[in-house]
């Protein structure tokens, strides 16, 4: 059904659908939205789930963590200062191999302190073992929730998913959104079937020490689920576009990609500007083009590989920062050429948008005149220089 | 205790001899019997029951981090009431007096205000013994600790215990007690009696570290019992917030307890510093109403 929706409420919605046995959150501005409609759900009997209302991310990451290993479906949601508060659990629940999904309201990181959006609190936290999407917009943000409980639960992939969305941009931005059919959702989603659980009839240890014998191995398999990810997710999406009637590579986009000279590779809601851009700049004859990273982790090196390789020109669009090295996704695209046979001629790195600065079509524009000139590292856009003055000398 | 049946913390873990939480541990299992589900913070218990790919444990059992046992439990919590089965299964956090009344003392705290049906049990061996005997919260008074060294200018740890019982009643729950490895069927008693109860239970069992304490192990038991009986570590009972059951005691002097013990052997070339821990006994015999009857309470 056709609806109109605020996102976080969207979020909710689809999460509802997915009837999560156990909610636990605690608020930060973005994300509170999502989750105080999720506690209307459960308080006028919409959903029957039950819904634990905490201290602290840590708790909030805590709750979950245990009652999915006690084998129900849970949910949680939380942005920037308290995904860092939960880092500890975060890293735990991916270790323990315990599949849930926890919507990132994407948001900058204190200090200063800031409640606009930009990537570096999911960004901080890619090596933990979670998978990580991050979405266009509103409809991809519902759609990859669903998705995200597929595979979680996959009993050959068994890890936590992060569905990152751009906080305010997304979480309250309205947009006139297909809600999946709650039938077709039962059907594409089954109940919950965990692998291992506590249970008193079978009673397991979880969560043990692993001394320098054993713990490398449990990391190792990690890695070699993500590497399966990339297999699944296509095959994944094809299920979800039969059923759904939409389609998704799962792992990147490629938009008037297989004829342009510069391409601009970009995560989350930038991207629905940068195809504004680029179809008023095809409109003039240029030939641009966007290449949207949806899966951060597992990292789809080979599709962008296969994607860029003959592309002149690449810009590659970082919120986030690795401060005295390297922007993380421009990183990681140019590790992706290492050793091949084909790349760019350039692949510059811009950082956008930080601390909610605006990325206007203006701003992408300069990206693309800028790609034009020699390879650049950690390019600033829209940086004031005249608030770099020194104040204290 | 039946000892036809199987405990259900095997032998075989890798505690130190005389280890009084391994013991107290395993009481309080077999106490809880097999329909238990155990959320564990990390520490001795945790290390030496459960080192991969062995575990001593033989209900369902979860360790996640130092400071989140209680909020894993209410996880858990929730999942079984979810389930339809909260009824049938016992709950139960448990940690040390570091993981319980320093870092984990926030997550015990939203258990406890959430009124979840979880009983929490602090193992207080009074210091953080997983890593090597540093002060915590519950460290006593004078004690010489790793980050409270006697030295020519100390006497050791400056604060008296922090008052975890009050601090769990505060939160108005049904349950609070303490209890010690030394009186074994006391122990089980309240155990027992705290699962029967709906809602939010605190239990601090007091267990001797003879590494940590620096005495021999096969002391624990006895020093366990000098703590009850010289007044320093009263054992009492708390139901809907009113106390209920004090240990009664014929007091003892505080240096039967203290003379045995490394952690208090520099306190005996000062007698004034071992008197200010006699205060801290008179006061909670007096507090708590400790004394049998015949004895006057000091
Ligand atoms: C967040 C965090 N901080 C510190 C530690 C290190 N640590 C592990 S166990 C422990 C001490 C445990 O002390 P206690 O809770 O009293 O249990 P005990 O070992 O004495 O039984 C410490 C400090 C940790 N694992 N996690
Ligand atoms: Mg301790």
């Amino acid at each position: 059904m056709r609806e109109f929706l605020e996102g976080s409420l969207a979020v909710a919605r689809i999460i509802k659908a997915c009837k999560p046995g156990v909610i636990s959150a605690y608020p930060i501005t973005p994300q509170t939205h999502m989750v105080e409609e999720l506690a209307n759900f459960v308080a006028n009997g919409e959903l029957n789930s039950q819904f634990v209302n905490v201290e602290s991310e840590h708790s909030a990451a805590s709750v979950v963590l245990g009652s999915v290993a006690a084998g129900v479906r849970s949910y949680t949601a939380t942005s920037s200062q308290g995904l860092f508060y939960m880092a500890e659990v975060i890293f735990n629940i991916a270790g323990m191999r315990l599949p849930l999904v926890l919507t990132c309201a994407n948001r900058a990181i204190s200090a200063p302190i800031s409640i606009w959006n930009d990537h570096q609190d999911s960004i901080s936290l890619r090596d933990s073992g979670w998978i990580q999407f991050y979405t266009e917009n509103l409809q991809e943000t519902v759609d990859f929730h669903l998705i995200s409980y597929r595979l979680s639960e996959d009993k050959h992939i068994m890890l936590p998913v992060m569905v990152c969305m751009d906080g305010y941009t997304l979480t309250h931005g309205i947009e006139t959104i297909d809600m999946p059919d709650e039938a077709k959702v039962d059907s594409f989603l089954p109940p919950y079937k965990p692998l291992y659980k506590l249970d008193v009839d079978n009673p397991l240890s979880f969560g043990p020490l692993a001394d320098p014998d054993y713990y490398m191995e449990t990391r190792y398999a990690i890695h070699q689920t993500h590497k399966d990810v990339l297999e699944i997710m296509p095959k994944l999406t094809s299920e979800f576009s039969r059923v759904f009637g939409r389609h998704y590579n799962g792992l990147i986009e490629e938009y008037h990609t297989k004829d342009a000279e510069r391409v601009i590779v970009a995560m989350g809601s930038v991207c629905g500007t940068v195809k504004e851009v680029i179809d008023e700049l095809r409109a003039k004859g240029k030939k641009v083009g966007l290449l949207k990273i949806i899966a951060y982790r597992p990292f789809p090196a080979e599709a962008i590989y296969e994607a860029l390789k003959n592309i002149p020109k690449v810009a590659v669009l970082d919120r986030s920062l690795s401060l005295g090295s390297y922007a993380p996704v421009a990183s990681e695209v140019k590790a992706a050429f290492f050793g091949k046979k084909k790349r760019p001629e350039v692949i510059s790195s811009f950082v956008v948008g930080i601390g909610g600065r605006d990325i206007t079509k203006d701003s992408i524009k300069e990206v693309l005149r800028l790609v034009n000139g020699r390879e650049k590292s950690n390019e600033f856009i829209d940086l004031k220089p005249e608030l770099l003055k020194e104040e204290y000398e | 205790m039946n000892s036809e049946k199987k405990p259900l913390l095997a032998p075989g873990h890798t505690a130190c001899a005389g280890c009084g939480q391994a013991i107290a541990a395993r009481l309080v299992v077999d106490a809880a019997g097999p329909n238990t589900i155990i959320a564990n913070s990390t520490g001795c218990l945790e290390v030496f029951t459960t080192k991969y790919p062995e575990s001593a444990w033989e209900i369902p059992w979860i360790h996640s981090l130092f400071e989140n046992s209680a909020a894993v439990a209410s996880g858990i919590e929730a999942a079984l009431r979810y389930l339809g089965k909260k009824e049938t299964i016992n709950v139960i956090a448990q940690g040390g007096d570091g993981g319980s009344a320093d870092i984990g003392l926030q997550a015990i705290s939203g258990m406890l205000e959430r009124g979840q049906d979880i009983l929490y049990v602090c193992y207080d061996n009074e210091a953080y013994m997983n890593t090597g005997v540093q002060r915590s919260g519950l460290t006593p008074f004078n004690s010489n600790t790793s980050t409270s060294p006697a030295g020519s200018v100390s006497y050791g740890n400056i604060r008296p215990k922090k008052p975890m019982p009050e601090i769990a009643l505060a939160h108005g729950i049904p349950y609070v007690a303490t209890a010690t490895v030394a009186f074994v069927p006391d122990l089980q008693r309240k155990v027992k009696k705290a699962l029967s109860i709906r809602g939010p239970k605190y239990i601090q069992v007091h267990v001797p570290c003879p590494l940590g304490w620096r005495h021999g192990p096969e002391l624990t038991l006895e020093i366990a019992k000098a703590a009850v009986e010289t007044g320093l570590y009263p054992i009492i009972e708390y139901e809907n917030g009113s106390l209920i059951g004090v240990r009664k005691i014929t007091p003892r002097p505080v240096e039967d307890y203290l003379k045995s013990q490394g952690r208090f052997r520099h306190l005996f070339k000062n007698p004034e510093e071992i008197k200010k821990i006699q205060d801290i006994a008179n006061n909670n015999i007096q507090k708590y109403g400790l004394a049998a009857a015949n004895q006057p309470s000091q």
